[in-house]
This record gives C-alpha cells, structure tokens and sequence, in this order.
C-alpha cells in the first residue's frame, strides 16, 4: 500500500516557476509599489494553491512527476511531488503567504530601500525553495540549492551596512564551499553507484562498498548539505545572517533555507544512504552525536546573546538538529518527529521573527534587556510570543510538544536514553532563555513604550494568524495540510523499503 | 557540390576579404567595417552547414588541387574540427559587432588595419581547425598569429612592448612546433595526420619520434599559455586595445588547445604515448598548478583586464587537466570547457570594453557602487559572467567543471579533483571582490568597510550603447541557455568526437 505510482503533470514545475515569473513582473513594477506588491502576494496564492492541489494525490501516494529534459547523460532534470516534497513546499508556500503581507508591514514601516530589489529576490528563494522540495534526483536538488544560495545573497546584504556585507561574506563562505563539498560527493555516487535518484530507503548499491568510502561520502554529504541545516560546528553564518530584515530571517532563515538543508539531510540519509546503509555502518551514531550536541550547545550559546533576533537564531540552530536527531532514530516514530518538526518549528519560529520585527519596527529595539514593560503596548504580538516560546519548550498544547513527544517515543524505541535526556534538558534551556522575555515584557514596569501600540494590521495579522497555526497544529497535527498523515506515510515508505 | 568544398570555404571567405580590405580602405575606410562584418557573417552559415553535415554523415575531406593525401594537402572537416569553427565565427562576429564602436574610441585612425589583421587572424583560426597537415597547420599557426601580434600592438603607448614580447615567445612557440613537426616527418616520411598517424604505431619507441612530440607539445603549451608557458599572456592581453583582447582572449588560446588535442589525441596515441612518456601526465600536473597559479594572481590584480587574463591562465588550466586525465569524461568536460570559456571570456571582456568605453579605464580599484545604476545591463552581463566563471548551476560554467570532475572521480585523480573544485572557490574570490564592490557602497581607501550611507543618489546613466550592450548580452543569456543544453551537446556533438584511442 505504500508503493509510489508516478504520473506525468505539468503542476511541480508550474508551482516553481510560478514566483520565479514574477520577478520580472516586480521588476517593471518598481515605480509603483502597490502594483508590485499586488505581483507579489499573486505569486504567493497561485504558488500555494498550486502546492495544495499536489496533497490530495500526494496522500494516496500518487505523485505528479514533470520529467523535463536531460541535464548530464542519462540524468533529466525531474522534479517529483512525493509526500516528503509536497510536505515541505506546503510549510515554505504556505508561510511565504503571511510573510509577503508581513514584509509589506514591515518594509513600508521601515521606509526600507531597494524595496523592489529585496520583493524580487525573495521571490526567485521561494521558487528555489520549492525546486529543492520537489527535486527527483540529486543533481536536480544541487542545481536548485546552489540557485537558492545565490539568490539570498542580496536579502542577506540587503540592509548593505558594513555588519550586513559582512555576513553576506561569511554566508557566501559557509554554503558555496559546501556546494563545492557537495558537487564532489555528488559526483563520487554516481561514479560508484551509476545512479542519482532519490527513492525511499535509499539505494542499495552503498551497500557493496567499502566502508571507508561510504563514511567519507556520507560526511561530505552531511557537511554539503549541514551547512544550511546549520548543524555545528557549520552554524556560524545564521546568526551573522540576523542582519538581513527581519521577514528574511522569518522566513528564510527559519523556514526555507535553513529547512532545506534539513530536508536535505533528511533526503540523503533516508533516500540516499537509507537507513539500513545507515545502520550498518554506524552512520546514525555520527548523526546523532552532531545533532545532540548542537541541540545542547546552541541552547547553551542562546542564553549569551542579548539580541533578540540572534538568540532566536541560536535557538533555530538547535532546533533544526531535532530533525537530523529524528533522522538519526533510525525508527518510524522517531522520523515522524523529525518530520514533524519541519513544519512545527517553522510556524513557531516564524512567530517570533514576526514579533521582533514588529517591535523593531514600532519601537526600534533589537535588545531583549531593553524590552521591560513592552508587553502592555503590545499584548497581542507579545502574547503571541508567549504562546510559540513555549511552544518551543515543548509546552502543551502547541505544536512543539507533538514533535518532541514522537522523537521521544522514537528514542525509547530503540533504547537510546540519552537522546530523551537531551530533549528533556533542551526543552528545560529552551524555558531558560525564552521565559525571562516574556516575563520582562509583561512583568516589569517601564515607561517607555507608553506612547507606542500595536504594529500595523499587515504585521500583526500575519503573525496572530502564524501563532494560531500552532495551537491548532498542536492540538490536531492532521489539521488542514495532513502534515501528519503525510509524515507517517514518509515514514513508513522509508523504514518499509529498507527492511531486507 | 558545397558540401565537398566546405573544409576549405570558411578559411577562404574570411581570408579574401583579409586582404582586399587594405586595399578598398584606401579608398573609403568606411568600408572597412562593412566588408568585415559580412565576410564573417558569411562564414557563419558554413560554418553551422559543415557542422551538420559532419554532424549528419561523418568527416568531409577535401585535397587541394585534386592532388591526393599523402602527397598533397588535405582538409579535413570532423566533428571537433566543424564545432570550433562554428564557435570561432560565432564568438568572432559577436565581438566585431561590439568592436566598431570600441575600435573607433580607442584606436580611431588605425581601423583599416584592425579590421583586416581581424579577417586574417580568423582565417588562420579557421586554416588551423580544418587542415589535414602538420605542415600546414604550422603555415596557418604562424598567420594567426602574425596577426595576433599586429592586433596587440594596435593598442596604446605599452602596447608596442608587449607585443614584441608576444612576437618573441610566439615565435619561440611556433618554432618548437616546426622543430618537432620536422622530428616527425624525418621519422615517418609523412606530414598527413591521418597518415602519420597510421604510421607512428611502427615506430614509436625510437628516441626521434618522441622528442619530436615533446618539442611540439612544448611549442603549443608557449601558444596555449599552458602553465608555466603562460607568461606573456597577461601582459599581451591587458595591454591590447579592448576590440582586440576580446578577441584573442576567448579564442586564441583555445586554438592551441585544439592543435594539442589534435596531436596528442589523434595524431599520435595517448595510451601507447603514455607507457614511454607520461606526458598527458605531465600536462595535467603543470594544468592543476596553473589553476591555482592563475587564481591566486588573479586574485592580487587591480585592473580588471589584468584580473581577466591570469583568470584565462586558470582556465587553460581547467581545459589541460580534462585532457592531462586522458579519459573521455575529461576529454568531453575540456571540449566543453573550451566553448564555455570562449563565450565566458568573452561576455567579460566585452564588458570590460564597455567599461574602458564608457568610463575611460576598467580600474578595480576605481569601481563603485555607482556603476551599478550607471551601466546595469554590462554589469548584470558580468555577474552572469561571473557565476559562470564560479562554476554555479545552472550556468554552462557548472557544466564542464561537473565533467571534469567525473572525469577525474573515474580515473580517481583526487588531487585534480579538489584542485577543480578549489579553483571554483578561488573564482568565487576575486569576482565577489568586484561584484562587491559595484553593487555595495565601499568608501575610498578603506577597502571591506562600506559607507554608512548606502544611496548612490541620482547617478548618469552611462550604459554603453546598443551594439555593444547587445553582443554582451547576448553572450551572457547563451551561457544560461547552453548550461541547460549541455547535454543535447554533449550526446550529440562532443560525443562523435572523442578520439577512438581514449575510449
């Protein structure tokens, strides 16, 4: 029953290409901001709607493959809806809907230059962002990620300070080495192997090698691809990144880039290696230890920071190893957690990029010592943020806690209890540094933000509506996108495939 | 009755005109420029003809005045052979339409000799390509590159110097080549390839023969600027007026790349050579070296055209290690990497054109962020250049650095390997250094640290005009196309020519 029948469908290409055919559109656009903005959120809807219309196959395991043309002898440039892509392209489509209406809060409230310029760049991520998802083999994933590097870059320098050129100089550092790490690891499999497509379970063909050469595939596939997913010690430009606008951090770096390259560690371990190649040669120990201990230390390093938007990346860092812990499980329930964790974190974390930068915007503070009393002039967005940081925690009923309790499950599965250990404590850290924020906005006394109020409608909307998808998720995972009937179904196709 | 006489046609459409411009410039030097375009934009057609009939049914072979091979000259049209010629008149009338305006600015009462000495060093390119003839190949080399000299020392004041240097290695160069070239004719009796070639199996392992191989390959490695033969390519080719850089860059290197393809890989055979000599060896070696060599210099460089050149340096190196691997998946990303890099080099040379047209110099160091609203057109052609030169997907640049690198997976070159891709790394360098540099604001003098203030505020437009925004544009919109249809190319065109013995 979970065997995948593929049929031929224009619609994974067509939900790619559909923002990237904005750009131009933006770019005639740029002397009349409505209209731009109209080609924006136009993008948005048709691109989420498009990846919608993917799910109700994708859930009976039919998956609409557009096979374009041959890029090296005998590889096309495919691109394939499978649970896992539509799962992920759903997070990415779905949220770059209340981050398009966020961002023109939020720019329009910054008097943001280059306006057109960062709309248009955001756009062609998004269309990156799905060709990453929708990928069907790995030259095809490559060719996507590295478009996706590339067109960060300039939301990255947006801001163009000496601090923002900077970290576009660190980001461009850590992911086009990677790209080069990569390529060479591509290269190498389809020399041993003669193949490069993705299939659940993984190819059988690792199996014969030496073990020597699996392991250093494997590390330079989880070096290529960690970078993004910002597994330590390959974390270090996310929170030099923070100095792009705040719905680039939202989106970008809590959600597309950072998650692609969870998902394409979840793509290699699962659909590459396998997991009984994994198991085998004691792949998953090395996961498990990387993802564990970024987990610890990236929590430990959150509570040193007193910029709001570096402790959240600190915090995404370790939250995105809790998809390559679940990854490293080796067990369905453990990978549903992971999975889960994909979109669980993305509506979480997008939360509180959305609530930092509607307090920057309105009152130019980016330190969280300098937030006393903030909450009374800001209930909702504050109270919002409440609700995700404890989501986070792994509070129930936000939808934190259903990732953490599966990966907890998975971890007892098989024994492993350091790992539940590690999430106990991670959950505890993650109280640690969000608690003493919330209890500084609303219990401590200042008169500062006396004159100011809420953010505008297109900030604060977005972000009520963000932080009410976690709750709801929380309480009914299968709500609305069936992200967990998806993740059990990726799951099992995966563990299915991989028992001899 | 065409298709016979094609070998010998595109040579001789661009030849002709090579000499009765001089003489119609006497009268109306307006009719230099006409008259050039045309001959080139003639040879195009033919060119793309003999490619697809080559393409469609095999060699054609033409001997001149009916005089039989061995002993008369034979032109031969094969696959690898039609494929350059279609690159070299393509990228050639590209370049022209851009150079009139260039040529006008920088050199104006020296045109009729420019637009000649452009015909006569395409006829040699293209005399080169399709010749059957050690010989004669030696006879076309020497054209090209009498011409090539005159194109350098067009230029301005330094010009003359550089060109006397380029004069004296050249010749050096083509020299060896005459030298080895009399080895084996001394040895085998023959001077037809497809002859020698059927003759050197018997008579390989004599000492002669094989000098006489190493003293070829020497002598094209001086005209390739293989590393370390490389030396005076910097200085010939930022010291050459823009009209002409852009295109001896591109091209003229490549040409030598041909020849030693055409010697190492068809006259004689690299397996058999292999077990005497370990020259493909020794050629990739000396690659890898260059395409660090080349980066880092490149790297160092203040002047655009400068940096441009010690880039070629390394990308030489690229299209070495594919042949140096000696496997056809090296042989096709090399074959590859030599139209990628035709195309590359010459989008950025043109936009360096631009820049020396428009502003008066293409200075790094004298760059900034003000060029990004003056010129946005050649400045989006240069970071399409640049992602290229990177080696990013889905440029055409991605492509042969992914073959070269199965090349080298294949034949487990693991050094060659990170050298590649190394060498993308160290691109990334020095074209950010200048893509930085145009697109953020950088206060004189404190290189790194940006003004506070990032608004260039209302800046001239300075953009270069039509006809040379459009070959530049051009350019750079075929390198997103040909990254997609590598494939169709490599299947189809680079695949009929990988030479029997590799495979």
């Amino acid at each position: 029953m979970n065997d995948l029948s593929t049929y031929p469908s224009a619609v994974p290409l067509l939900a790619i290409l559909v923002s990237a055919a904005s750009v131009p559109l933006i770019g005639i656009s740029a002397r009349r901001p409505n209209l731009r903005e109209f080609w924006t959120l136009l993008a948005a809807g048709a691109k989420f709607a498009l990846v919608l219309s993917l799910l109700p196959s994708a859930l009976v395991n039919r998956v609409a493959e557009t096979r374009l043309f041959e890029i090296s002898p005998g590889i096309d440039l495919t691109l394939r809806a499978d649970p896992f892509g539509v799962f992920f392209a759903l997070i990415a489509s779905g949220l770059w809907i209340l981050t398009s209406f966020y961002s023109i809060g939020y720019v329009r409230g910054l008097k943001e230059k280059h306006q057109t310029r960062y709309f248009a760049s955001f756009a062609l991520c998004l269309s990156a962002t799905l060709g990453v998802a929708f990928a069907a083999n790995l030259l095809t994933f490559v060719i996507f990620f590295e478009i996706l590097t590339i067109s960060t870059y300039p939301l990255v320098i947006h801001k163009q300070t000496p601090e923002a050129i900077a970290a576009g100089r660190k980001y461009l550092a850590f992911t086009l080495t990677a790209g080069v790490v990569l390529i060479a690891a591509m290269a190498a499999v389809l020399q041993l192997t003669g193949t490069l497509d993705f299939q659940p379970g993984g190819l059988r063909a690792f199996q014969d090698l030496s073990p020597v050469a699996v392991k250093i595939l494997f590390g330079m596939f989880l070096a290529g691809v960690g970078v993004k997913g910002a597994i330590m010690p390959l974390h270090a430009w996310l929170p030099a990144a923070m100095a792009a606008p705040t719905p680039v951090s939202a989106l970008l770096h809590a959600v597309a880039v950072v998650k692609s390259g969870v998902f394409g560690v979840v793509r290699v371990a699962d659909f590459l290696f396998g997991p009984e190649t994994l198991g085998r040669f004691g792949l998953n120990e090395v996961m498990l230890w990387l993802a564990g201990s970024t987990i610890l230390l990236a929590s430990c390093l959150a509570f040193a920071e007193d910029n709001l938007k570096r402790r959240l990346a600190y915090s995404t860092v370790g939250h995105l190893s809790y998809v390559v812990l679940g990854a490293g499980l080796l067990s369905p329930t453990g990978l549903v957690g992971g999975l889960m964790h994909i979109a669980n974190h993305a509506t979480m974390k997008i939360v509180l990029f959305f609530c930092a930068g509607a307090i920057y915007v309105n009152a130019h503070k980016e330190k969280i010592s300098e937030l006393d009393g903030i909450g009374r002039a800001m209930p909702w967005t504050m109270g919002a943020f409440a609700l995700a940081s404890l989501g986070l925690a792994g509070v129930p009923p936000v939808n934190g806690f259903v990732s953490k309790w599966y990966l907890g499950l998975g971890a007892l599965e098989g024994g492993s209890v350091a790992v539940v250990t590690i999430l106990l404590i991670s959950g505890l850290l993650n109280a640690g540094y969000f608690v003493p924020i919330v209890y500084r906005a609303f219990f401590k006394q200042s008169e500062q933000f006396n004159s100011i109020g809420e953010a505008s409608a297109w900030m604060v909307v977005p972000l009520l509506l963000a932080a009410g998808l976690s709750a709801l998720l929380g309480l009914m995972p299968d709500l609305f996108f069936h992200f967990f009937s998806l993740a059990k179904q990726i799951a099992a196709q995966v563990m299915e495939a991989s028992i001899p | 009755m065409i298709e016979a006489n094609l070998p010998l046609l595109v040579p001789l459409t661009l030849l002709i005109p090579a000499l009765l411009i001089p003489l119609i410039g006497l009268r109306a030097p307006g009719a230099a420029y006409p008259l050039a375009l045309a001959a080139v934009l003639a040879s195009i057609p033919l060119a793309g003809f003999g490619l697809f009939r080559v393409i469609a049914g095999g060699p054609i072979s033409y001997t001149l005045g009916g005089w039989e091979a061995p002993i008369g000259i034979e032109f031969v049209l094969d696959p690898l052979a039609s494929f350059l010629t279609l690159l070299v008149t393509v990228v050639s009338c590209l370049v022209l339409i851009h150079a009139r305006r260039v040529a006008s600015v920088e050199h104006p009462d020296k045109r009729v000799p420019y637009y000649s000495l452009v015909l006569l060093l395409l006829a040699g390119f293209c005399g080169i390509l399709s010749t059957g003839d050690l010989f004669n190949l030696y006879v076309f080399l020497e054209i090209s590159s009498l011409a090539g000299y005159g194109l350098v020392a067009i230029g301005d004041k330094r010009s003359p110097v550089a060109a006397y240097r380029y004069l004296i290695l050249g010749s050096v160069g083509t020299g060896f080549y005459l030298l080895g070239t009399g080895f084996i004719y001394v040895m085998s009796g023959s001077l037809n390839m497809a002859d020698v070639a059927r003759i050197l199996p018997h008579i390989l392992h004599q000492p002669p023969v094989l000098a006489g191989l190493i003293l070829m390959v020497t002598g094209i490695g001086l005209k390739t600027a293989l590393f370390p033969l490389h030396f005076w390519l910097p200085d010939a080719y930022s010291s050459a007026p823009s009209a002409s850089s852009a295109l001896l860059a591109p091209l003229g290197t490549k040409i030598g790349a041909y020849v030693l393809i055409r010697v190492l890989f068809f006259v004689f055979d690299p397996a058999a050579v292999e077990q005497r000599l370990p020259i493909t060896s020794v050629i990739a070696w000396l690659s890898a070296g260059g395409v660090l060599y080349g980066s880092l210099m490149a790297l160092a460089q203040q002047e655009l055209k400068r940096m441009l050149a010690y880039s070629s340096v390394a990308q030489i190196g690229y299209i070495g290690l594919g042949l140096g691997m000696a496997n056809p998946l090296g042989f096709t990303g090399a074959v590859l990497h030599i139209l990628n890099h035709a195309l590359m080099k010459a989008a950025l040379f043109l936009v360096a054109g631009n820049l020396r047209a428009q502003l008066g110099h293409s200075n790094i160091a004298a760059m900034d962020h003000r060029l990004s609203r003056q010129m946005p057109w050649s400045m989006a052609a240069f970071v399409v250049g640049a992602l290229s030169m990177i080696g990013l997907p889905p440029t055409a640049g991605f492509f042969s650095k992914w073959y070269l690198v199965l090349g080298g997976i294949q034949g487990s070159y693991w050094v060659f390997v990170a050298v590649i891709l190394l060498g993308g790394l160290l691109n990334t360098l020095y074209f950010f250094r200048v893509i930085e540099r145009v697109y953020l604001p950088f206060r004189k003098g404190l290189p790194g640290h940006a003004a506070a203030n990032g608004e260039p505020g209302i800046v001239e437009n300075k953009e270069a005009r039509f006809s040379m925004l459009a070959p530049t544009l051009i350019l750079a919109a075929a390198l997103l196309v040909l990254g997609l249809t590598s494939s169709f190319l490599v299947n189809r065109v680079i695949q009929p020519m990988i030479p029997a013995g590799l495979l």
